[in-house]
């Protein structure tokens, strides 16, 4: 690793000040070509994303989440704090529409479906 | 103070004569001048400055996010107020409270709920030159970023885009130097004194002169530190009874000068020249405001290049305003001068413009030089006021003698004078480098603010978590970047900024627009709806949201 790739001989040529400092200290070539890693996010030859299993995307989506709402930059028991509320709400919705929604669709149907055809059976009615 | 008189009348001088010999060695500025006649009339007639807006969930998002975490802190404040959670910043005393209280404006609120939050970010320590690769000091915080600790560690060779080095001159070479060195040797490091007393010494007189033949002008002054130039000058030009009129983006020593001056201050929208024209008649048609006199002068204060938006002011239309409301026009170069231009000359070059239009020329030393200190350019009369009357002239101390030596030779290096073609390779490396990269992330995807030529290149992030998650992903992967948020920009504009460098290689910008590609992917930063070359991407902008 440490003399053979293109980096470190070119490193050696242009920026001779660092001469002295590249021997000491780095080990090897830092540059993402040469590194065996990938610093976690799975990545493909082309630099494409490419999550192996749903375990992974599913902490990506996670880690989207935290992104956007500003999470991320609170500390931990603030992060549970506001998932917990979050989620307590989406439960209570969650829970009224499937508490409620079929009774008030139910009840809609049956008001529009008497407008349309109120007249016959409003004459029926009276008749009985 | 001189006035401005039809330049075109003059005959020109020794200095435009000597800057055009110079330039006729390089080649884009002969083919320049073979397409423009030399009147005056400018090569690049249009800015080709974006400001693209991004989809509109991003602005909602972001509110969302700074709404979110502004509540928190609101429950952070409330917790030790109460004295449920140790309070580590500043706090009044208990006969202090009636007072007129300290640290509950937004400013203090800001900082303890959001800025501590997130400070590992920025000041970050570093232990080597800060050339176009670096050496960091590794630290650790184990209480969210009140203290810190330094591991022992160093992080070797990190990529450096946030340094002012344009043109490379930050730079540990023994033969460059060994000028700077003897004077330094020479002369000591300071003068302890300042211009008018026994601090004026034959090498500031030298760089004057370098400077104006540079810049191409009649004469000019050099100052110790580059905020001080404007905010001390300005207030020697203008006073009582003057207007200024100055864009909105403008720097805070811009700002400060014209405040200290005490004459009226009336804004313009940035490099917007209607909302300028518009400024203009109306102040020469009123007049002062409760005794309508005319003003006595009207100054137009503008920038070369704006180091948060990496926007080009609009030379040419600003001149011929200038002219036709007999305006007198103040452009701060500090970002612009030795970057940009093909020759390196700044925004006058590029726009072939007459410099003897711009009535007073500033610069610093800071940035392309890789030095310190300021200069204001212009005609003799200009200068000479400007020797007695400027407050730097009579409190400050003069620029210390190797400063001004790697001045002399960083300029020298540029004119050509040293005897070597280092510094138009050095320029015309910028150039290829600030083109390659801009056009490059804009293929990717990424908002990218202001002019195709300049090398400071905005890329726009929005979000205050994904302007953190950025700052760490890239130090993750050994590229220090600068990321710049809420104070400095408008709240829902946060970015990183990268200024490019001559001394970038092409393998270290590949390595770094590699990496821009994967950490884009993974926090999915790319939001522009423009038409691009193909080039598939995993992650379209928000559309997984």
């Amino acid at each position: 690793m440490r003399a053979e790739c293109i980096h470190m001989r070119e490193r050696g040529v242009d920026w001779r000040y660092r001469k002295q400092r590249s021997s000491r200290g780095d080990a090897g070539c830092s540059w993402s070509c040469c590194r065996g890693d990938n610093q976690g996010v799975p990545t493909d030859r082309a630099g494409r994303m490419s999550f192996k299993n749903m375990r992974e995307y599913l902490a990506w989506l996670y880690y989207q989440y935290l992104l956007i709402t500003g999470i991320y930059v609170l500390e931990p028991w603030e992060k549970s704090i506001f998932n917990s509320v979050l989620f307590s709400a989406i439960a209570m919705v969650v829970y009224t529409s499937y508490v409620f929604v079929p009774i008030h669709v139910r009840l809609a149907l049956e008001f529009f479906s008497e407008i349309i055809d109120g007249q016959p059976e409003s004459a029926m009615a009276l008749m009985n | 103070m001189a006035r401005t008189s039809d330049a075109d009348l003059k005959p020109p001088l020794s200095q435009n004569g000597l800057k055009c010999d110079d330039l006729k060695k390089t080649s884009c500025h002969s083919k320049r001048e073979k397409n423009v006649p030399q009147t005056g009339v400018s090569s690049r007639q249009f800015s080709h400055d974006t400001f693209e807006q991004p989809p509109m969930y991003v602005a909602v998002m972001t509110y969302l996010g700074y709404g979110i975490v502004t509540l928190f802190g609101y429950l952070r404040d409330f917790l030790r107020a109460v004295g449920l959670e140790k309070c580590h910043v500043a706090q009044e005393r208990e006969e202090q409270k009636d007072f007129t209280p300290l640290y509950q404006d937004f400013e203090n609120f800001y900082t303890r709920n959001l800025y501590m939050r997130v400070r590992d970010n920025w000041n970050r320590p570093i232990c080597s030159l800060p050339g176009p690769i670096f050496d960091l000091i590794e630290r650790v915080s184990d209480d969210y970023n009140w203290t810190f600790r330094f591991t022992g560690k160093t992080i070797h060779n990190v990529i450096n885009m946030g340094s002012y080095n344009y043109l490379g001159f930050a730079e540990n070479n023994e033969d460059f130097l060994k000028t700077v060195a003897d004077k330094l040797r020479h002369y000591g490091a300071g003068v302890c004194s300042t211009r008018q007393e026994i601090g004026n010494l034959k090498i500031h007189e030298e760089l004057e002169q370098l400077v104006a033949d540079f810049i191409g002008v009649e004469s000019s002054m050099i100052f110790g530190m580059g905020f001080a130039t404007n905010s001390m000058n300005i207030p020697a030009l203008v006073g009582k009874g003057c207007l200024i009129v100055s864009d909105e983006l403008n720097h805070t020593s811009l700002i400060l000068g014209a405040r200290l001056s005490g004459a009226t201050i009336r804004v313009f929208k940035h490099n917007n020249m209607h909302s300028l024209e518009k400024l203009l008649r109306e102040a020469v048609c009123s007049g002062q405001p409760r005794t309508h006199r005319p003003w006595k002068k009207i100054l137009i204060m503008v920038e070369g290049i704006y180091s948060m938006e990496g926007s080009v002011v609009r030379l040419p239309e600003i001149i011929a305003l200038k002219k036709k409301y007999k305006a007198y026009l103040y452009l701060d170069e500090a970002h612009s001068i030795g970057a940009v231009g093909p020759s390196g000359r700044g925004v006058t070059e590029l726009f072939n413009v007459n410099p003897a239009d711009v009535d007073v020329m500033m610069g610093t030393f800071t940035k392309s030089f890789g030095a310190a200190g300021g200069y204001i350019a212009g005609r003799k009369e200009l200068v000479e006021y400007l020797r007695s009357h400027s407050h730097s002239a009579v409190y400050a101390s003069a620029m210390s003698p190797a400063i001004t030596e790697q001045v002399m030779r960083a300029m020298k290096c540029i004119m050509g004078k040293d005897g070597t073609t280092e510094g138009i390779r050095r320029i015309r490396q910028l150039a290829e480098n600030t083109r390659y990269f801009r056009a490059k992330l804009k293929d990717m995807g990424f908002i990218i603010y202001g002019d195709d030529d300049s090398p400071v290149v905005p890329v726009l992030l929005y979000m205050p978590g994904k302007v953190v998650a950025f700052a760490r992903e890239m130090l993750k992967r050994k590229i220090g970047v600068v990321v710049v948020g809420f104070p400095a920009t408008p709240i829902t504009e946060a970015r990183a900024r990268f200024c490019l460098s001559a001394s970038h290689t092409r393998e270290i910008l590949d390595e770094v627009l590699q990496q821009m590609n994967e950490v884009g992917d993974l926090l999915c930063l790319k939001f522009s709806r423009r038409k691009r070359s193909a080039f598939p991407d995993a992650c379209k902008g928000g559309q997984l949201m």
